[in-house]
């Protein structure tokens, strides 16, 4: 394909996309995004194309492989369009039925159908639970696409909102639109993307830069690498958008080091759209020059701290610099410097097309537009999930999440990272919304969200975050550095049975001076984890530091295994499966486990057989309900 | 400051804008390439630090200096030896919290560095506790003094940071200090506050190249 010269060469080539699209031709659209490829679906796509082959389907079966299609917990998962039929967890093995029935025979494939709690069997995708409550504007356009082919996007009407932009508005109107939508960032402290593109448009310089933050470096999140492997050019779109506003001509890609498929992704995305014209000099005739370098992260979460991540594009040492003049002002090289996270640039496109008008019907009064989570943990749908801004945490985990599985109780939700808190039932109605999650001593973060069951423990929850903040912090300043190894000293001998009185105390004081006192906002959120535990769940500090006990039986110095000689069948079951060689005893001979061999690893506990029951998880000092 | 007197000069001229701000109630006149620490200092008004040297550019790490600011309607703690001055700005440099805050990094610092005068004498002014924190004896505070120093004065880049988090730590590039400094003389122990820089130099020459014996005391 040329290189296109104008705004009305794009819309030309787009009707030819589309006029030679045979609208009805069925697509297999097959998720080969990381989860999915994990359980095998490039094997898959060979056996589709196969299969089609060997009967003959090959012109009229399109097989497309897209990015994540968000139900990953259910992988492989495969969308038949235009009919919108789901398929769940499938396998190479249960393609020549779907190519027979589906495709040659109009059926469906029962068994690999969603099938909710009473047997009841869902076939189209938008119906099932998972999908029905989601509103997925920025991510729901996966399944229509294969993100290495700029067509596909072009012809879902990719790039007409730049068009729109560079054709019809001015960067002033540009810039008004996204104000008055009130697209506030998603990467972390939900500012407002229309006032810092305009700092950065108002500050003195010729040259300027705009920047997408890929380094996404929260344990358990992952929507930013979806998006980019799933559907680069929308981030580009919104990126090159985003510059056209604020007058820079060269972008940046900061992408963490550990995410090579995402690389890869936005690589071939910006080879694409320099060939047809949609980057580099006189874009689409407008007059306007814009270019992208991609810059890939060294492997450290500081780094996706602005002045950080601007730092170490600089090849410098991704380590925070005070920010009292702001890096939309002096940033990247001491120019005025626009950073905004992967999805605040991929929602802009939807903006400028539809309209802030549009875009503020959806949400909370300060929180506009859809968030993508990444809902993992204890939940029985792991997954990426988009819900318009005000879905309540109990929509998004148990309507949509479907609950804790195995029966367990709810306790409590991770929201917003290791600079997060956890939120307990109480709190389920809250809606997601930036200024309520932060009221509530939580954050929204960049969306991750991570559920836990009883079986989880607020204080070693705590301890986990705290210990990732201790390994991930820059070190430079006094409090982050020694303020949290400090509170982690703590956390870990509460958590090993050795706690204070007054250790609860301790903890907030020294949070007080590390929220208070350190450079970066990493310092500043990281005893978040902290407090927000004691605030909803003392009492368990509490039992850990005077009972010596783990109410949640998770902390491993506070528990035993034990075999009830009552009960004990002597099977040698758990003594034969016991890794660490505890367990004693033999045929006809009550088993016992050796405490000081045992490791607790919940071995015994797992293979014992539930009509015997001989094996508990017990408190060392009284016996766990 | 620039005194002006009354002779009327263009702004080129007269360098950086005249400033006035509030400092602990009284008010203070200062220019605008300066920084609250710079601005405190020039009107007698002591603020502790430790990482900053007036040579060299200012880290923002120790966060002993500490300051509460109000612009508007908003008051916050703000490190005042990296936040510019500027005009109407209204400035405490003591109150209960930053108390707190100074009296909770010493006791840290000097879990790290006991005994260290400057350390010891900070430390009883804001009633810090030395046995709050557990030791772990390392003698350097991480101020960054001498990388400054060795980078900016000296050129030489001879001492760096190396690793991050708990793990940070000053270390001589043994390759260029074998090098530079006997040239220099190691000029950057005049600027360490805890006076673990000879060692420092011992830990990296041992290995590596010999090390004049004089430099340990
Ligand atoms: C320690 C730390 C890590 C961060 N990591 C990320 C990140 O991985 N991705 C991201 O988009 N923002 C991250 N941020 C937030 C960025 O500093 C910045 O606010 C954000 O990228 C701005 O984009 P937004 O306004 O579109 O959210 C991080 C902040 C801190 C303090
Ligand atoms: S708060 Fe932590 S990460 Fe931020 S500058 Fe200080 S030490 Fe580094
Ligand atoms: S990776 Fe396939 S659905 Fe998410
Ligand atoms: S003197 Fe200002 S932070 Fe150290």
């Amino acid at each position: 394909m040329p290189k296109m010269n104008s705004i009305g060469e794009l819309n030309a080539y787009r009707g030819q996309l589309r006029n030679s699209a045979f609208p009805e031709k069925t697509c297999i659209a097959i998720c080969c995004d990381t989860g999915c490829e994990a359980c095998g679906s490039n094997y898959l796509v060979e056996a589709f194309n196969r299969e089609i082959e060997r009967n003959g389907l090959g012109g009229a079966v399109e097989v497309r492989q897209t990015g994540c299609l968000g139900y990953c917990e259910r992988g492989i998962v495969v969308v038949m369009l235009p009919d919108d039929i789901c398929y769940l967890s499938v396998k190479p093995s249960d393609v020549p039925d779907i190519v027979s029935e589906t495709i040659m025979g109009g059926r469906l494939v029962d068994r690999l159908l969603y099938q909710d709690e009473d047997g009841n069997r869902i076939a189209r995708q938008d119906e099932i639970p998972f999908y029905k409550r989601q509103m997925r504007l920025v991510f729901g356009s996966n399944k229509h696409m294969n993100p290495r082919s700029i067509d596909d996007y072009i012809a879902l009407g990719g790039y007409s909102a730049l068009a729109k932009a560079l054709g019809e508005m001015t960067p002033e109107l540009v810039l008004a639109e996204v104000k008055e939508a009130n697209l506030r960032g998603r990467g972390g402290g939900g500012f407002p993307a229309g006032v810092k593109w305009e700092t950065t448009r108002n500050a003195p310089g010729e040259i300027k830069y705009v920047i997408v933050n890929a380094d996404e470096g929260d344990p358990g999140a992952y929507m930013d690498r979806s998006l980019l492997e799933g559907n680069p050019h929308s981030v580009l779109e919104g990126l090159i958008i985003g510059a056209y506003a604020i007058g820079a001509h060269r972008g940046y890609v900061y992408v963490r080091q550990e995410y090579p498929a995402a690389l890869e992704s936005i690589q071939v995305a910006l080879k694409h759209a320099r060939e047809y014209g949609l980057l580099g000099q006189n874009i689409l005739g407008s007059g306007f020059d814009f270019d992208v370098v991609i810059h890939r992260g060294a492997g450290s979460f500081v780094s996706g701290e602005s002045s950080a991540l601007m730092t170490a594009i600089e090849g410098k040492v991704g380590r925070p610099r005070p920010k009292y003049i702001r890096t939309s002002v002096s940033g990247l090289w001491d120019r005025p410097t626009n950073l905004n996270n992967v999805e605040t640039w991929a929602t802009v496109p939807l903006v400028i097309n539809r309209g802030a008008g549009w875009f503020k019907t959806i949400g909370t009064e300060g929180s506009k537009g859809t968030k993508i989570f990444s809902l993992v943990g204890k939940v029985k749908n792991t997954g990426l999930v988009e819900v318009p801004m005000g879905t309540t945490l109990r929509e998004v985990i148990f309507d949509i999440g479907g609950g804790v599985p195995g029966g367990k109780a709810f306790k409590g939700v991770q929201t917003g990272g290791p600079s997060g808190g956890v939120l307990p039932v109480s709190l389920l109605d809250l809606p997601v919304d930036f200024d309520a999650l932060s009221e509530a001593g939580s954050m929204m973060g960049s969306g991750g969200m991570i559920v836990m069951d009883e079986t989880n423990c607020a204080v070693n929850t705590a301890r986990y975050f705290l210990e990732f903040l201790v390994g991930e912090s820059c070190g430079k300043c006094t409090p982050c550095r020694e303020g949290v190894a400090q509170m982690l000293a703590i956390l870990n001998r509460i958590c090993e049975g050795d706690g204070l009185p007054g250790d609860i105390e301790r903890l907030q004081d020294i949070s007080a001076v590390v929220k208070e006192a350190s450079l970066c906002a990493l310092g500043q959120s990281a005893p978040n984890p902290v407090l927000s535990t004691i605030r909803y769940f003392r009492g368990e500090y509490e039992a850990h530091i005077y009972e010596k006990q783990c109410p949640a039986g998770a902390c491993k110095s506070l528990i035993e295994y034990y075999i009830d000689p009552e009960k004990c069948k002597a099977c040698m079951i758990c003594l034969r499966n016991c890794p660490a060689g505890a367990i004693s005893g033999g045929k006809g001979q009550v088993h016992t486990i050796d405490q000081t061999k045992c490791t607790k690893c919940n071995t015994c506990l797992d293979v014992c057989p539930s009509r015997f029951g001989a094996v508990t998880k017990r408190s060392k000092t009284a016996v766990l309900v | 400051m620039v005194e002006l007197g009354t002779r009327v000069v263009t702004k080129r001229e007269a360098g950086p804008v005249q400033i006035t701000m509030t400092i602990n109630g009284v008010e203070v006149k200062a220019s605008e390439d300066m920084n609250i620490l710079e601005a405190a200092r020039e009107a007698g008004i002591d603020v502790p630090t430790l990482c900053y040297h007036k040579d060299l550019t200012p880290y923002g790490a120790c966060r002993l200096c500490t300051v509460e600011i109000t612009k508007g309607k908003r008051t916050r703690l703000v490190a005042s030896c990296v936040y510019p001055a500027e005009e109407g700005l209204i400035v405490q440099t003591e109150t209960e919290t930053i108390t707190r805050i100074r009296k909770t990094i010493l006791e840290m610092m000097l879990a790290r560095a006991p005994g260290v005068p400057v350390l010891r004498e900070l430390g009883s002014r804001y009633g810090a506790d030395s046995r709050r924190f557990d030791a772990d004896h390392t003698f350097c505070i991480l101020c960054g003094l001498c990388v400054r120093y060795c980078d900016e004065i000296k050129n030489a880049h001879a001492i760096g940071f190396v690793g991050r988090g708990e793990d940070l730590e000053v270390s001589f590039i043994p390759e260029i200090a074998a090098k530079e400094c006997p040239d220099c003389g190691w000029e950057c122990m005049s600027v360490c506050p805890t006076g673990v820089i000879p060692s420092n130099y011992a830990l990296a020459a041992v290995p590596h190249f010999s090390y004049p014996k004089s430099l340990i005391r």
